[in-house]
């Protein structure tokens, strides 16, 4: 027994390496491939020492894993580029709801490694229980904590998950579900979480973590309502974090090092994302999370002028006559499923010899990084999609910029304009290159209302029509 | 319609008003094209070359004005032309009305509709009709490589087995349309270019084509471009002076000047005097594009070439734009082209003359028997109002330390706060809870830090994967429940198995996934 548990902590610390080397690995496109490995090798490990340590039901195990990964296969393989938002955020409920079931499963342990240790039969105990029918009574008290934060994170990470997905997959409206006070609401539900954990820690049973099941599952689930689509980069990073911290809370009470380690590489790597987000819409986490658009609007300043429109053959024209070209892709282009002839549009110039590439703002699309995935999918080569640091001192020598599906990330009020509610975002500075051609459905101002200025630019052309149609459009004219 | 194009009666015209291409274009606006035999011969245009573009060939210019209805021309007609044509036509040319208005009583009495190409609103629609530019752009061309014939050394300075060469310094005054084109020619030939404006807010369009932007010392409000619809106005007498002295400190120093000053409506400005022109070096040469009006350098003799008593070669031709006829025949038939297609909104072959449109009302100077010379202003504002430039704020030396240190230390307070609470929170929990797990928090704090070390590491453009893998990793969870896994009791098993298969979805889906969308990810 303790050769074997020597055994298992040393495949741990191999497979929490492997993790954080997988990790490790993103940090470029060629090391990435590798990297992968790393992490399936890892978790490989994790599974088959648990297994063998654990002894017993393998049968039961095999079967599930197999079920679960024939499941994850076809889902895998079936699921389009421009999905990856909410198959992310359906990926991430799976773990929440297991976070909730184990911690169940821990209480119902629980109680019957007491039992037995009241009637003196412990040593008939398997597996977890009897790891926790040697606890102290503080030792039981801290583990009724972490159980407690493992179900209350896991079951918020589960429900808000759900409508993520319901909203990134448009089964759910996008906007903004506004209950008057909800504020007070939220907070009175998770007061009374708290109350419930206390409870169960002086001993209630386990009817008090089931209500808190319940009750942080409908905080999930408001929550998530409240926040509209443009924010969902933030929200999907942050159920990422949570899934982390989920899988960290159930190691406590487990006492398992490795779901601590991972839990906490997947928690920070969650909270960094939500902070790049949020500092790409230079809005505070809080704001984001507690919904809409910050209440303190002042009277933005109104924009005078003309849209000009124009049409496929002056597109044509201006882009044929241009040495270099940036496209700034939005989640119009993923709607629009207009990546692959982006990418034929940006194959053709670069065959001409122009300069094409690409400006990533950190918050388009639906998903960190949602572009550069949309691209590489229409085999966009990556080393021309550039981050918005790397190209915005370029524009001024740019002969044409095309925005795709694009409104805030280019909005210049961010800058000119303190009275705009995104005044101080960072912004791609389109409007400094020479011609600016905005392919755009129709007049309106998109999802978050916000009048654009770039609009009514000298140098903007409005470009109007569904992005798909517009960009064949384009490439018929070039023929 | 028919539209027809005479042979130019001024002497030494060589300049023709329709191209073959510009008929082609014509035709698919549904008219017929004229012209009169041996129009473009000077421009190098034969008669076969225009049959072969489907226009008529007429013998003479008789039978073209009595054949076509709108006649397109280079110069104003001659009164031996109105006089022979007969009534009621519409015609296209250089009419320069505010010196011709005999001209127009004439025209006017012939009952014509005439149409003012000198006259078209320097506004942003109306520039591929603009024909002054497009001569002015000739000309300047044209003024550099006439320089460059009368200009006995090279333009580009060169190393040659037999020594050194210096390059030429070319100075052009006045940077409009001629002068920026005189600028890219020199530039472009390689001489040392300084530009000279009046108008402050050129001096970016100068400096982008090469040259040096010479800048007077002189603190004057300078008049906006804009409200003149971006042409030049005349300068007070102390700005003058403060020009003509710099001009004076250069005279020595450049080898080839070019003047393009030009105010509307006045006599040349008198830029070059003859004390500059006789502080040049032998072999210089000055070339005056001003000279029909005068001249901006006073020893200028319209339309001839003279050499001063020291050397100075001082060019004074008026035809610049004739001198390379097929060049400007080409652009100039584009200009009347763009017009014919702004007067035929319907592509049917009838002209409407609407007076409702700036750029048509501005170039209508007769119509119906009436003069309709000068125009009312237009509607558009030629070129925006500059905004005024704002002042950047600079910090000197000392106040960007200043704050540098005030940002640090804010920085730094920050940071200790933040250590301060963080150790204290430890402090507390470390008293209160047991070792076994002080240990498993030591792992999870070291474990925060490493993870965020490692994601910022991250490259943006892998975010979404990223997020795949930590999915797929965070599954680890399922390690919890193959704990659980082997417990006895029947729900504990069921719940447990559940959580395995979950687990299970999101272990293979998230890595599957991921690795799908890395693959994807290749290099140009």
């Amino acid at each position: 027994m303790h050769a074997n548990e020597g055994l298992l902590t040393a495949a741990y610390v191999v497979a929490a390496v492997l993790f954080i080397l997988a990790l490790g690995g993103l940090s470029n496109q060629e090391k990435a491939k590798r990297a992968i490995w790393y992490g399936i090798i890892g978790m490989t490990l994790a599974v088959a020492a648990t297994v063998s340590a654990a002894g017993g039901q393998t049968v039961l195990i095999s079967l599930m894993v197999i079920l679960g990964g024939i499941g994850g296969w076809f889902v895998a393989n079936r699921v389009q580029m421009t999905q990856m938002p909410e198959l992310v955020a359906g990926f991430h409920s799976l773990v929440g709801l297991a976070a909730v079931l184990i911690g169940i499963n821990a209480d119902l342990e629980m109680v019957a490694a007491l039992a037995a240790r009241e009637a003196g039969t412990v040593d008939q105990l398997a597996g977890f229980a009897a790891t926790i029918a040697a606890k102290s009574a503080v030792e039981l008290g801290i583990l009724k904590v972490e159980l407690f934060l493992g179900i209350l994170i896991g079951a918020i990470t589960f429900t808000g998950s759900i409508i993520a997905y319901g909203k990134l997959a448009g089964r759910l409206s996008s906007a903004a579900l506004t209950l008057p006070g909800r504020h007070a609401l939220n907070l009175a539900a998770l007061m009374a979480c708290f109350i419930l954990g206390y409870l169960y820690l002086g001993g209630a049973g386990l009817w008090t973590m089931l209500l808190v099941t319940l009750v942080s599952g409908a905080i999930g689930c408001h929550l998530i309502l409240a926040i509209g689509g443009a924010d969902m980069p933030v929200v999907v990073s942050m159920l990422n974090s949570y899934s982390g911290w989920a899988a960290a809370a159930i190691g406590f009470t487990l006492g398992n090092d490795l779901l601590i380690v991972t839990g906490a590489l997947v928690g920070s790597s969650g909270a960094i994302l939500s902070y790049i987000m949020c500092k790409g819409m230079n809005r505070s986490f809080v704001s984001v999370i507690l919904g809409g658009w910050g209440g303190e609007t002042q009277a933005a300043s109104t924009v005078e002028g003309e849209m000009i429109e124009a049409k496929a053959d002056a597109v044509a024209q201006a882009v044929q006559d241009a040495d270099s070209v940036i496209i700034v892709p939005g989640y119009g282009m993923a709607v629009a499923q207009a990546q692959g002839s982006v990418s034929e549009l940006t194959k053709r110039l670069r065959s001409q010899g122009k300069t094409v590439r690409f400006a990533i703002h950190p918050v388009a699309g639906r998903l960190p990084g949602h572009m550069n995935v949309l691209l590489a999918e229409a085999k966009v080569p990556y080393d021309i999609v550039l981050e918005m640091e790397e190209i915005n001192d370029d524009f001024p020598d740019t002969d044409v910029v095309i925005i795709i599906g694009a409104n805030d990330i280019v909005n210049p009020a961010a800058q000119d304009d303190p009275g705009s509610p995104i005044a101080g975002m960072p912004v791609l500075e389109v409007w400094k290159s020479r011609h600016v051609f905005v392919c755009k459905r129709g007049r309106g101002t998109g999802y978050s209302g916000i009048e654009n200025p770039l609009f009514f630019k000298e140098n903007t052309r409005m470009f109007y029509g569904d992005a798909k149609a517009s960009m064949d459009d384009l490439l018929r004219e070039l023929d | 319609m028919r539209i027809g194009a005479p042979k130019e009666t001024a002497k030494g015209e060589a300049r023709v008003a329709l191209t073959p291409e510009s008929a082609e274009r014509l035709q698919k606006l549904g008219y017929d094209c004229l012209v009169e035999t041996g129009a473009g011969a000077a421009a190098s245009i034969t008669d076969v070359a225009y049959q072969a573009a489907g226009v008529k060939i007429v013998d003479s210019a008789a039978e073209l004005w009595s054949d076509a209805d709108l006649i397109v021309k280079v110069r104003e007609p001659s009164s031996e032309e109105i006089e022979a044509a007969p009534d009621g036509k519409t015609l296209i040319s250089f009419i320069w009305p505010a010196a011709n208005e005999a001209l127009l009583e004439k025209l006017k009495e012939k009952n014509m509709s005439v149409l003012a190409m000198d006259m078209v609103p320097r506004i942003s629609r109306a520039q591929k009709m603009d024909a002054l530019s497009s001569m002015a752009n000739i000309a300047g061309y044209r003024a550099v490589v006439e320089a460059g014939n009368n200009f006995g050394r090279f333009f580009m300075g060169q190393m040659t087995a037999a020594g050194k060469v210096p390059p030429a310094r070319v100075l052009v005054v006045g940077a409009g349309v001629a002068g920026l084109a005189a600028i890219g020619t020199s530039v472009s030939l390689g001489a040392i270019t300084m530009a000279f404006d009046v108008r402050p807010e050129v001096s970016e369009q100068i400096e982008s084509m090469g040259a040096e932007f010479v800048f007077l010392d002189f603190e004057e409000e300078q008049t906006d471009g804009a409200e003149t619809g971006g042409y030049a106005a005349p300068s007070s007498p102390e700005f003058r002076e403060k020009q003509l002295e710099k001009f004076r400190e250069l005279a020595p120093e450049v080898d080839i000047v070019i003047t393009t000053a030009l105010i509307p409506n006045r006599s040349a400005p008198e830029l070059w005097t003859a004390d500059m022109v006789a502080a040049m070096k032998p072999g210089s040469i000055v070339v005056d594009l001003a000279a029909e009006r005068g001249g901006n350098c006073s020893l200028t003799k319209a339309d001839q070439k003279l050499v001063t008593d020291n050397g100075v070669t001082i060019i004074g031709y008026t035809d610049f734009p004739s001198r390379m006829a097929t060049q400007s025949s080409n652009l100039y038939a584009t200009n009347i082209r763009h017009m014919l297609d702004d007067l035929t909104p319907g592509k049917d072959g009838l002209p409407v003359i609407d007076m409702e449109d700036d750029v048509i009302r501005g170039a209508l100077v007769t119509h119906q028997g009436e003069v309709t010379w000068p125009p009312p202003p237009p509607k558009v504002k030629a070129i925006a109002a500059a905004a005024p430039k704002k002042k950047e704020f600079e910090e000197s030396a000392e106040e960007k330390a200043a704050r540098e240190l005030a940002e640090m230390k804010k920085s730094l307070n920050q940071t200790g706060l933040l250590l301060a609470v963080g150790g204290g929170l430890c402090l507390a929990l470390g008293a209160v809870a047991p070792s076994s797990f002080m240990q498993h928090f030591i792992v999870f704090v070291l474990s925060v830090f490493v993870g965020f070390h490692v994601i910022w590491g991250v490259a943006h453009s892998l975010h979404t994967p990223l997020m795949a893998i930590t999915n797929a990793i965070s599954s680890i969870i399922i390690v919890g429940a193959l704990l659980q896994i082997v417990s006895g009791s029947l729900l504990v098993m069921l719940l447990a198995a559940l959580s395995v298969l979950m687990a299970s979805v999101n272990i293979f889906g998230g890595f599957l996934v991921t690795r799908r969308m890395l693959a994807m990810f290749q290099r140009s």
